[in-house]
Formats: C-alpha cells, structure tokens, sequence
C-alpha cells in the first residue's frame, strides 16, 4: 500500500490491466435472473467466500439488465466529471454486448465499494482499471443470450450470431431478441472465463468510432443533473464559514442575531477536524453553518455573521517567505540526505565535465478553480442518511461520512451526480461531510452551498515547488550527468505533501547513466490534492525546460537530443502501464516533430518548441509555435499534440479531452497563482484568478493519436504536463528568454 | 410581488428579499435550475439568460427590478414539442459539453450573438463570448457550433 490514496489509486489500475488481481479481493462475473430479466454482473468475492454460491441480483452489481420487453440497461459506474466515462464505460459492455448504443439505457451506478469495488474517478484510471472487466461483462451477457437461443433452437452455438440485440441463425433464418430470450438466458451456464473470447479490434462496430456523450441532451436543455441542482421535499439551504487562515476553529459567533435574520432556521458551529494532512482522509474542518429557507437567505445572514477564531493552531504560512527560502535553499545541498534517486556517478561525471549548467526553476501554488462550486445534499433520517453528491471518490466520501456521523456505511446512501468539473478537486470529500453534519443536526432535507470565494479560499491546492539543476555535458553535447534538488513543501517534515515530489516512472534523467534526484522540505500547513497530472503537470515544465538548456547550451538540436537520451527502443518494465516505453515516446516526438514542421526557419520573434512528457500511462509530445512581441505579448499561433494511449475507444471524447488539457495548461501557466500570507489565501474570485478566456485561448490545436495495439489508457490528463514547456520553449527560441517560473506573468508575460 | 414573464409564462414571485438575484429565485424558487451559479460575481458567464433579449448576468439582477420584464433561460430555447433551437442542435451535432456546467451560459450567449449578428466572424465570437468561461476549455467546439448554427440559420431563411 502507499501512504498517498492518489498513488495508490494508480497502481491498483496498474493490477487490474495486468489481471493479477490482488489476492485478498477477487472478482467474479456472475449473473442473475428475476421475472424474466437477465442481469450480468460482476461480484467482488472476498477472501474466505468462496467462488461458487448463485448471487443474488442484489449482491451483484448488474452492468448490464436486459427484460424481456427488450429495454437493456448499461450501467455507468464511475462518476462523471467531464471526463466522458459515463459514455466510455457503458461503450465497452455494448461492444461486446453488441447492442445499439443510441436504443440502451444508461443507468448511474450508487457509490457501493462492495459492489463496484473502485468508483474513483482519477489519475486518468477509469479506461485501464475497466477495460478487461466491462468487455468480459458484455461478452459474458452475448454468451449466455447465445446459449439460450441455441438451446431453443437445437442449433450449435457456433452457428448463430447477433445484430445490434437480436440473436441470428442465418441457416434456418430465425430470429430471437435479446429481451425474449432474457429469461431463459439467466438460467444457462456462465462461460469459463479463460473460454470467453472477446471481439478483436478490427471487428469493432462501437469503440473507436465517435460518440457524443450521453448527456448532452440534458445539458443543453438545463435538465437537474448536476450535485447543485438537487432538491427534496422541504429541503433548507445551508452555508458554511470557516477560518480564513487554514487550522483556526471557531470559538463563538452572534449565533442569535443571525438567527433572527430572514429565512434564517439555525446557526451553529461545526467543530469538525483541522487535520487535512491526509488530505483524502480529510473531513469536516472547523466552522459555524447558517440553515436558511433559501440560497440567498443564507448567503445574506452570512455577510452579518461575525465569528471570534481561535489562530492559535492556525497557519502562519506565507508564500512570500517560502519563495525566498527556496532559492535560497536551492544553492546549498538538498536537507534529506536520502535521495529520491541515484544511478551512477554524478559527483564524478560533473567534476569531469567540459561544461556545467545550473539553473532553477519554480512553480506557485494553484486552485482547481472547477465551475460548479463545491456542494451536496444530504438528508438523516433513521439513524441513516442518504446524500446527492458530486464527488470524484464516492467510495473514498462515503466510509467518511459514515465515521463523521458515527454509523455504518451500510446505513450511508450516496448518489453519485453529475460533476460540474473536476480536476482532482473533489477526490477530497471534506465538504460532503460538512453536508452530513449539518444534516444530521437539522434533521430535514439540507443542500450545502459553497460559494466561489469559499472555493477559492479552501480548496486541496496544487503545491508549489521547486528544482534546482545542475547538468553537465561532455563536448560532443551529450548529456553526462543530471542532478535534480526537489525542493518541496511538507506538512510533517518527513514527506513532501501530495505530489510535491517527483514521479519515479517519469523522469528523463532516470534513462541517463548518471542522475540523482535530492529533496528538501520547506514547512507548511494548508490543504494540498491531486491537481490535473498530480505532480506531472509541474514536473513536466521543469525537467523539459531544462533539457532544453542543454541542448541550446550543447548546441545540439532539441528533438534530437531528446530521442539520444531515451536511446534504444525498450519498455522499461515490460508489462507495466505505468512504465515508460522509449520506443512509443520516440514515436510521438517524432511525429510532433515532423507536423510541426520542426528545423524550418522562422521570422523574428516567432519560435517553435517541443516537449515529451510520459504520465498516466500515455506518452505525449506537444509542439507549439509562438511569437512575442516586444511588451512579452505572446500569440499561440499552433499547437500539435501527438499521443499513444493505445487504441482510442471514443475520439470525440479523447479530443475533448487532450484539446481541453492544452486551454487548460495554457490557462494555468499564464496566470493562475494563489498567494498565502498570514496562512490565509488573498486571491478570492476570478476576477484575481484569471481562467484562459475563449478569445485568448489557442485556436489552432491540432491533435494526432497513434493508435498502438497497446492495452488502452485514458486521455484526462497525459496530453496536459508537456504544454507548459513547449510554449515556453517556444518564448525561448523567439526571444532568447528563458522562463523559469510559473505562472509565466511573473516574468512580464501575457497573452 | 413582482410579475414578469419567465420564458413565455407569467410568473409572480412573492415573500423573497428584494435584493434576491434572478440567478436564484430562479434555482430555488421557480424549479429552473439549468442557470448555473459560477462565481456569483459577474465574471464567469454560467449564470448567462436573456433579459428583454439581451444576455444578462443572472447572479447581478435583483429581482426588485424585473416588474414586467422577459426573461428567457436555458429552459425556454426548446420548442413546446421539445424541438431543440439551432444553437441545442448545432451543441448537440459538435459534441461540445465536457462537464457541460457552463453551457447554459454559453448557449445562452451565443443564442444572443446569432440574433445581433446573424453570421459572426472568429472576431465577433471572441468578443460576445469572452464573458463565458469554460474551465474544461471546450472553446474550440463552442466556435465550430456557433458556425454551424449560425449557416443552419441562414440556409432556413434562404
């Protein structure tokens, strides 16, 4: 097990695409049959229950429902963020199923890890960890429909086959739906799961075809989906205020005055808990909640509420200190004498060198900044509750919930809604807590409402953090040796927070004979998560930055000397998704080398750069061409992504995805920063947080997949770490400017 | 009381603060919650509807103000049948929505721009949309749909 549930949640996906399942939990693909409806599904066997005993249609967690009445039912069973899945995951069963996609129906699954075993949507994860599962799933409810009509018919199995969710018998031309044959179906034998055969790519009809997503209709006729547009019968309307400085706890407020204000039904303080070290585990923190008749009720009575804060245990963190602490650390040597990683002699092969480049590079913290403020609604009655939640990790929120309210999480019913935006963000469930304990002191049906300056002052940020290189090169330009000192923040002063570190299957420097990665800790105490390619996306801007140094300081041509470290075709360990492949990483680069027209010359003040980034199981390589004027305006004239994450199953949505992970990286780089001083955040609304607008963002993306015969993966993030430093590479080659902080308006540049 | 018309309804709303927004007497009063709240400052467009035709923020219209006014939301660009209006269609044939949270803004924006300016150039959209962020960057499809509502538009007139 890792200590952080981010890095655990990515390598449990790494065990289910190598199907090595992990020993204590296994998962079996049962079936079962009720008036007349076959329901395929899988069963989450754990250790000591046996694998035989017929499951009840209760006990499985039914991907697929077929009646007789030919309604067929696929369940979505991760939530849905924006990322596609509830479209992607449903397209896998009806592959297989071979069904008409536009005629089923897509059903949310309930949060229920004894079901569904991981509903986490993260890490890009979603693709991998159910490509085997829900493929066997649709194959297994095929096998069954087909046994049914064989033995009705008395015809071998091998001689019928099925159209859209009808079974054929081409020879004696009958015909059979799928719902007639439900019934019966549920009664023959599952398949041997090494006998099941599953369709071969080129035979897909669905996957690899575009589909637009299944909620497009209600989006855009403003249906109910999302967590804020919740309502229940005689439900009241909460807000929450917590310390402005992270840690302080409220000590008392003018609860009465409050009180009588309009619409006002209760204030009260939430004592919750200031821990948010884990951040996954992280719940309700400290605050005083206002229960009103109305949104704006509350939101009104909160303007008058005065709180007194206890600060004595709040944080005193400023980002400005912090910053010149860094620097000042980056020229000494690293403070934890155990470094992250060493190969070779890098001492020797710097001493020896014919030249050495130091240089450090910096990156602020960020918010998520996701549309839809955080929210849930919650309702205890019974001594159980039920909640309508947009939460990324509702099997991480619902045991979390059940320990705040002091019940079992069989007694919690979570509804997974649709999200208005994730980005990491909601894999925290702090504020579905906050929603269950006002809920259980109200007692009525309850909506927590955060509002945009709560969001932006109490959000699991993206750290910021910083790397101070120093490279040597021998005189032919070669890289000889690359030394990376991490300096990173840390809540404990033993570990860096989430993703303050490096990730150890993603750095170049690891492909060259002499590397070594150290750390240093500078203290802190505020809120840290999963931001978009936790770790990569900031990683990613340092370390191709750097390499980009070299080449100019070697004189060597970038693309090139990129494709010499990765060196030989190979995967490093072979098998593993979450190992770089050098020989899928030169593809992509050469490929984005090659459609942005990479060594042509360009006009004065116009540049193109490159960078190759491996993260999330998909290799990617980003081109951009740029130009800057003389007040550092830059113009995006182009940017070409080239990726590998296998065969791509649905492309509107993989575009989406990548193109969206370009504005999105574009955004983050350019401005977004969040500044702590007396351990309070200052920036409070968009208006200080500035996100990439529709006519400052690139317009020409051009995005390129090489659709390798590699086990699928997923496309929420990959394209995002390599954008920053091919557009800041690009700066460079147009200006000779060399940009080491992000966001790059620190150095004078805009948009 | 204030009375207005909410798409094509008469609406009267009662016992709510004056100073209430639009934004959420429709939400939590009307039963119309495809108006999303974003920032509640005017700066991210979600809570985009039409006022007497022209796109207005919803989250900075008291509703004190809208004795008599024509309020038009996401709800109302469909037909009574259901019949999607060019800009739902032209939304729903590029495939536009990631999460999907700010295109009822969105929509309501370009709902907007098509009617001032029937075939807007690159340089029109930037400017009429600018308003309406999408934090999951689907701009560029957005683009493509306003172009394609926009030369649906012109073929049915033609």
């Amino acid at each position: 097990m890792s200590a952080d549930p981010y890095e655990q949640l990515l390598t449990d996906t790494l065990d289910v695409t190598r199907q090595s399942l992990r020993v204590n939990r296994r998962r079996f693909i049962q079936m079962a049959g009720i008036a007349g409806t076959l329901t395929i599904g899988v069963r989450v066997v754990h250790a000591g229950e046996g694998q035989e005993g017929v499951a009840s249609a209760a006990q499985l967690n039914a991907y697929i429902r077929i009646a007789p009445d030919d309604t067929i039912t696929l369940v979505a069973k991760n939530p849905d963020m924006g990322q596609g899945t509830r479209t992607s995951l449903p397209m896998m069963l009806a592959e297989e199923l071979d069904v008409d996609f536009q005629r089923v129906k897509i059903e949310q699954a309930l949060a229920n890890a004894t079901l569904y075993g991981r509903q986490t949507a993260g890490g890009s994860t979603s693709t991998p960890s159910n490509w085997d599962l829900l493929r066997r799933a649709g194959a297994t409810a095929r096998y069954v429909l087909l046994s049914a009509a064989a033995q009705q018919w008395s015809v071998p199995r091998e001689q019928l086959t099925t159209d859209n969710g009808v079974v054929l018998h081409a020879a004696s031309n009958r015909r059979a739906t799928y719902g007639s044959l439900a019934g019966f179906a549920a009664r023959q034998t599952l398949p041997d799961d090494k006998a099941l055969k599953l369709k071969d790519r080129k035979d897909w009809k669905l996957l690899g075809k575009p589909q637009p997503h299944i909620d497009n209709l209600a989006v855009v006729t403003g249906k109910p989906i999302y967590g804020i547009d919740q309502t229940l019968p005689g439900m009241l309307f909460a807000v929450y205020e917590k310390c402005p400085a992270f840690a302080g706890k409220p000590v008392s407020a003018n609860f009465e005055e409050v009180k009588a204000l309009p619409g006002v039904k209760d204030c009260f303080i939430i004592e919750g808990s200031t821990d948010f070290l884990a951040w996954a585990r992280a719940g309700a923190q400290p605050g005083v909640a206002i229960v009103a008749d109305s949104t704006w009720n509350a939101i009104s009575a909160r303007k008058r509420l005065k709180v007194q804060w206890d600060e004595s245990q709040a944080s005193k963190d400023s980002w400005s200190a912090a910053r010149k602490q860094a620097y000042a650390m980056a020229t000494q040597p690293a403070t934890v004498t155990e470094p992250i990683k060493s190969s070779g002699n890098v001492d020797a092969a710097l001493a020896g060198a014919a030249k050495k480049i130091t240089s450090t590079y910096g990156f602020a913290h960020v918010s998520h900044a996701q549309l839809e403020p955080m929210n849930a609604t919650a309702w205890v009655r019974d001594g159980k509750i039920e909640l309508w939640a947009p939460t990324q990790a509702p099997d991480i929120g619902l045991p979390l919930v059940a320990t705040a309210l002091g019940i079992e999480p069989t007694a919690v019913t979570l509804n997974i809604t649709r999200i208005g935006g994730g980005f990491g963000r909601r894999l925290a469930n702090d504020y579905l807590v906050e929603a269950a304990l006002i809920a259980k002191k109200i007692g009525v049906p309850v909506k927590l409402q955060w509002t945009r300056e709560d969001d932006m002052a109490h959000d699991f940020y993206r750290a910021a953090g910083f790397h101070a290189f120093t490279g040597a090169l021998t005189k032919e330009g070669r890289i000889a040796a690359w030394q990376d000192h991490v300096i990173s923040f840390s809540l404990d002063g033993k570990n860096a927070v989430q993703a303050g570190s490096i990730g150890p299957n993603e750095q170049i420097g690891m492909l060259l004979p002499n590397y070594r990665a150290t750390q240093s800790f500078l203290p802190a105490r505020m809120p840290f998560g999963p931001w978009r390619a936790p770790g990569s996306n900031v990683a990613a801007f340092a370390t191709q930055s750097f390499l980009h140094e070299l080449a100019v300081a070697g004189k060597r041509d970038h693309v090139e000397l990129l494709l010499e470290v990765l060196g030989e075709p190979r995967w490093l360990d072979p098998g593993k998704g979450n190992s770089l492949n050098t020989d899928r990483a030169a593809a992509v680069i050469r490929k984005a080398a090659e459609l942005g027209g990479w060594g042509r010359k360009l006009p004065m003040g116009q540049g193109l750069g490159i960078a190759f980034y491996f993260s999330h199981q998909g290799h990617f390589a980003n081109l951009a061409h740029v130009s800057v004027d003389a007040k550092k305006r830059l113009t995006i004239h182009r940017v070409v992504v080239v990726g590998d994450v296998g065969p791509v199953l649905n492309p509107s949505g993989a575009e989406q995805q990548c193109v969206g992970s370009v504005i999105d990286g574009v955004s983050a780089m350019l401005g977004q920063k969040i500044t702590v001083e007396n351990g309070r955040v200052l920036e409070t609304n968009f208006h200080q947080y500035p996100l990439l607008r529709m006519d400052k963002a690139p317009k020409n993306i051009e995005l390129h997949f090489i659709q390798s015969d590699y086990s699928p993966t997923g496309c929420g993030e990959p394209a995002l770490p390599p954008l920053a430093p091919a557009i800041t590479n690009a700066i460079f080659a147009a200006t000779g400017h060399r940009i080491r902080t992000l966001p790059i308006s620190e150095e004078g540049f805009s948009i | 009381m204030i009375r207005f018309e909410v798409n094509g309804k008469a609406t009267a709303v009662e016992g709510v603060a004056d100073d209430t927004p639009l934004l959420w007497v429709l939400r939590d009063t009307l039963g119309l919650p495809g108006t999303k709240y974003g920032c509640g400052v005017a700066q991210c467009g979600a809570c985009t509807v039409h006022l007497n035709g022209a796109p207005t923020r919803s989250c900075q219209l008291p509703i004190s103000a809208l004795e008599g006014a024509k309020i038009t939301t996401i709800e109302g660009l469909a037909g009574a049948d259901g019949s999607l209006s060019a800009v739902q269609a032209a939304w729903m044939e590029i495939d536009v929505p990631q999460c999907g949270y700010c295109q009822a803004g969105q929509i309501m924006s370009a709902t907007a721009l098509l009617k001032q300016i029937p075939k807007p150039t690159d340089a029109d959209i930037d400017t009429h949309m600018a308003g309406n962020i999408c934090r999951c960057g689907t701009y560029p499809r957005i683009r493509k749909a306003i172009h394609s509502a926009a030369a649906k538009l012109a073929g049915g007139a033609a």
